[in-house]
């Protein structure tokens, strides 16, 4: 597992039944490209995070495919309908294999 | 102006190396296209692209895809080394068929997103951006 993970999300705390609201999302990670070289010359392996997903009370919002391209600490903004009170599940996928989630509650107001 | 035969050889090899770089880029852009849209036809209508013209550092750069109806959209810097930036697939709670996050560019290029509507059709916009400081190391 890659040091110091963080992922971070701000989602509002509540929302009309059937909006659209933004999300916004930040983790922590190098997104080691795999064409960097140290200065031994060796290559320096890649090691990003290769997938993201987000869901709503179970519903996909968004599946999303990173490349290397991707910068580091990747942040990604997103919108999400939501029409009940539920959990929304934010998921990263390193390509360790480790598995980085965070939930937030949201409510209706 | 009258070339040695040393120095129309050296030319030639010259245009030919020179020639042959961006033709090799190139293909891996059609390539990752064509992975996507399984070599169907592209129309030009449909994507949003918002990318800056000016990127003073090619670490972060924002970009922000947007394409009502679509179900996913890929992005495609042509000029990087490995050309795929991302792909989003929107599932049946997004709010809308919209995106940002930040990418690496290494040099000035065009910056290509391509979207697969609803419908199975495919739309594609472009950008150029400059980029003052590239981001991949180098």
């Amino acid at each position: 597992m890659a040091n110091d993970v963080k992922p971070r999300v701000r989602v509002p705390k509540s929302a009309k039944a059937g909006e659209s609201i933004v999300l916004k999302t930040l983790i922590s990670h190098p997104m080691e490209t795999g064409l960097r070289k140290d200065s031994s010359g060796a290559v320096i392996p890649r090691a990003i995070i290769n997938r993201f997903t987000c869901e709503v009370a179970g519903k996909m919002v968004l599946d999303m495919t990173l490349e290397p391209a991707i910068s580091t600490n990747p942040y990604i903004e997103f919108e999400a309908v939501i029409e009940e009170a539920g959990d929304i599940k934010f998921t990263w996928y390193d390509d360790d294999g480790s598995v980085y989630e965070d939930v937030k509650p949201i409510t209706i107001a | 102006m009258k070339l040695s035969r040393r120095e129309a050889l050296v030319l030639a090899i010259g245009s030919v190396a020179a020639a042959a770089i961006p033709m090799t880029a190139y293909a891996a852009v059609e390539e990752a296209i064509a992975t996507f849209t399984g070599g169907a036809a592209v129309g030009d209508a449909g994507v949003t692209l918002t990318a800056p013209e000016i990127a003073e550092n090619g670490n972060t750069v924002p970009v922000s895809v947007s394409a009502p109806g679509a179900t996913s959209i890929l992005i495609v810097a042509a000029g990087n080394p490995t050309p795929g930036v991302c792909q989003f697939n929107f599932g049946e709670a997004a709010g809308a068929q919209a995106a940002s996050t930040r990418m690496r560019l290494a040099t000035t290029q065009d910056v290509i997103a391509i979207a697969k509507m609803a419908d199975g059709s495919f739309a594609r916009a472009s950008s150029e951006v400059k980029v003052t400081i590239g981001g991949c190391g180098g």
